[in-house]
């Protein structure tokens, strides 16, 4: 198979979640209201107009609304990424997933052009909200909303495949709950991306190595220093091999044919 | 390197590192550590500590730019460092506890401020020997010579005065009553507007040197910070006359004021009790000293948005800057 056959998948998987997403607008704005929430709410009760302490990639104080800012665009990618890939149950039981798996093209190669649609449709939601909250008075540099974008896609990419390993191993639409309960929640809470990790040491230093060996915690890391124009390396291998290792471990157990198999028939 | 910045950062912050020997520099006197940091203003980093007097506050440089002047509140004395050699050459008898002072366009005369004994001291920088002294309010900190040189106002801290102290004969001319606490005066560059500001009053008070009544009271409010907390000491005004910069003290915030209208424009956040400020000597950048933090932040008056904040000693009072 050639290359142009793989870009005709790619495109194709591409368009059709995109279709998915202009459907449905009521999702698109839950995915950006959910963070505004927070920036506006949350942020504004916390009451830190004093500024909070500078930690890098900080050069000076900051107030808390700038701080939680990269959290809350990594927010919008840990929902869509959950959303989408457990969406992937419902394509399941639907029949769509196996048009899709009829296609020649490697499981693989469909299963990564379906995490990167996800991807790019993330994208346009994580700019919209930066867009907004430049409007509430966060501003990072110009410059730094173009330093994130490859920071962001590999965020995407990794929280798309935590979502897709997580659907290979959910049988039922319904247990989206669970997975916001067990997976979306304790990942958001339990990272930098509310409080700076030494304010999390402050409290308990248990505390502190849950939010330390969280995944999310360095990709929030990755996606802060970036939208600084800084790199930091340490986010970055954590959150290239976490991706990588979530990724194969979502192709290697994703068995369509199981499902459907053992899935007893809806009405 | 645990957080690399990008290689263009590195690149050309490495190309003016090294094509600026001579580059422009503050210096930040520590009120705890009784130390002077010595800012490089082009990397943005402390390249030397002084050892000085005991309890370094006020600074202001003669009007060469070779020699500074320490007002050491604890050593009871104003030290004369020379800059080529960073060593202090003398002790000028200023009075005792000195906290602000200010340098007479003549170059020769320092306007000093003696907080416990309500005096102001003149003392003639070459001669080393006191001119005059002046009985004023109670508590005198702010202090500042008009630009043409004719008037040296002084603030009392208790007495909530203005003193105006006329040049020629040393005397006590005139009182402006002001709000609670006055702590610093800054003359608008033509000498014709004094502004000065309240610390317990909240306020800044505008006052026409030629009536000398006030013309204006600002009033300062920042959503979500008590306003007890708003307290303005340093003021800073552009040549331009475009904007004033007020220190908002534990308010961790400094004022922009539009200097025309007195409208405030925007708050912008800084350290931990922000006292004293200084512009860079290419008037881009603006300096505050935040006393509990320790450290110092950088305005870009340009864009008034504060880009950086160094870390000095302990409690940094007053900043110079120069070329």
């Amino acid at each position: 198979m050639s290359p142009i056959h793989y870009l005709h998948a790619f495109t194709g998987v591409v368009k059709r979640e995109f279709w998915r997403f202009i459907q449905q607008r009521s999702r698109f704005l839950s995915a950006l209201v959910r963070p505004l929430l927070w920036l506006v709410v949350f942020a504004a009760g916390f009451r830190a107009a004093l500024g909070v302490a500078i930690i890098p990639p900080y050069e000076t104080y900051i107030t808390y609304e700038t701080y939680i800012a990269p959290g809350l665009c990594c927010m919008i990618l840990l929902f869509n990424g959950m959303q989408s890939s457990l969406s992937m149950v419902y394509d399941r039981e639907m029949g769509s997933m196996k048009v899709l798996l009829m296609s020649p093209m490697p499981r693989s190669w469909l299963l990564i052009s379906k995490l990167m649609a996800i991807a790019l449709i993330s994208l346009l939601q994580v700019y919209a909200f930066l867009a907004i909250a430049w409007i509430a008075g966060v501003e990072p540099p110009l410059l730094g909303l173009i330093t994130v974008l490859p920071a962001l896609v590999l965020v995407a990419l990794l929280l798309g495949a935590i979502g897709l390993f997580l659907s290979a191993r959910i049988r039922q639409l319904e247990n989206f709950a669970g997975v916001m309960n067990f997976v979306i929640f304790p990942m958001f809470f339990l990272s930098s991306a509310l409080y700076p990790l030494w304010k999390m040491r402050e409290s308990s230093e248990w505390l502190y190595w849950i939010c330390q060996y969280n995944p999310f915690t360095h990709a929030v890391e990755l996606v802060r220093f970036a939208l600084y124009q800084q790199l930091n390396l340490e986010a970055l291998a954590i959150t290239l091999g976490c991706t990588t290792l979530f990724a194969l471990l979502a192709i290697l157990s994703f068995n369509p044919e199981r499902s459907a198999r053992t899935m007893p028939a809806r009405g | 390197m645990k957080y690399p910045k990008l290689i263009p950062t590195l690149l050309v912050s490495a190309l003016v590192a090294a094509g600026n020997a001579q580059a422009a520099t503050a210096y930040i006197s520590n009120e705890k550590d009784d130390t002077l940091s010595v800012l490089d203003l082009d990397s943005w980093t402390v390249t030397d500590t002084i050892d000085v007097g005991e309890r370094p506050r006020g600074i202001a440089l003669s009007k060469d730019g070779s020699k500074l002047y320490i007002c050491a509140s604890d050593s009871d004395t104003v030290q004369v460092m020379d800059l080529a050699t960073r060593k202090i050459v003398a002790n000028l008898p200023s009075g005792a506890d000195p906290e602000q002072f200010s340098l007479h366009p003549d170059n020769r005369k320092l306007y000093i401020s003696n907080e416990d004994d309500a005096l102001v001291t003149v003392v003639d920088t070459q001669t080393h020997e006191v001119v005059a002294q002046i009985e004023v309010g109670v508590e005198p900190e702010g202090m500042a010579v008009s630009p043409d040189g004719r008037w040296a106002v002084n603030t009392s801290e208790t007495t909530n005065m203005l003193h105006w102290i006329d040049t020629q004969t040393h005397e006590l001319v005139d009182n402006t009553l002001v709000d609670q606490r006055p702590r610093h005066v800054e003359f608008r560059k033509d000498g014709k507007l004094l502004w000065a500001s309240a610390e317990i009053g909240g306020t800044v008070s505008v006052v026409d040197v030629e009536s000398r009544q006030i013309i204006k009271k600002l009033n300062f409010e920042i959503k979500g910070i008590h306003p007890d907390k708003i307290q303005p000491v340093g003021i800073k005004l552009t040549d331009d006359g475009k904007y004033a910069f007020v220190a908002l003290g534990p308010a961790n915030h400094v004022a922009v004021v539009d200097a025309k209208t007195y409208e405030v424009l925007d708050y912008l956040l800084v350290g931990r009790r922000v006292w004293h400020m200084e512009f860079t000597p290419d008037r881009k950048h603006l300096l505050t000293t935040n006393g509990i933090s320790g450290d110092v932040s950088v305005i870009d008056v340009d864009d008034l948005k504060v880009i950086r904040s160094i870390k000095v000693g302990r409690y940094p009072w007053g900043v110079v800057t120069t070329p």
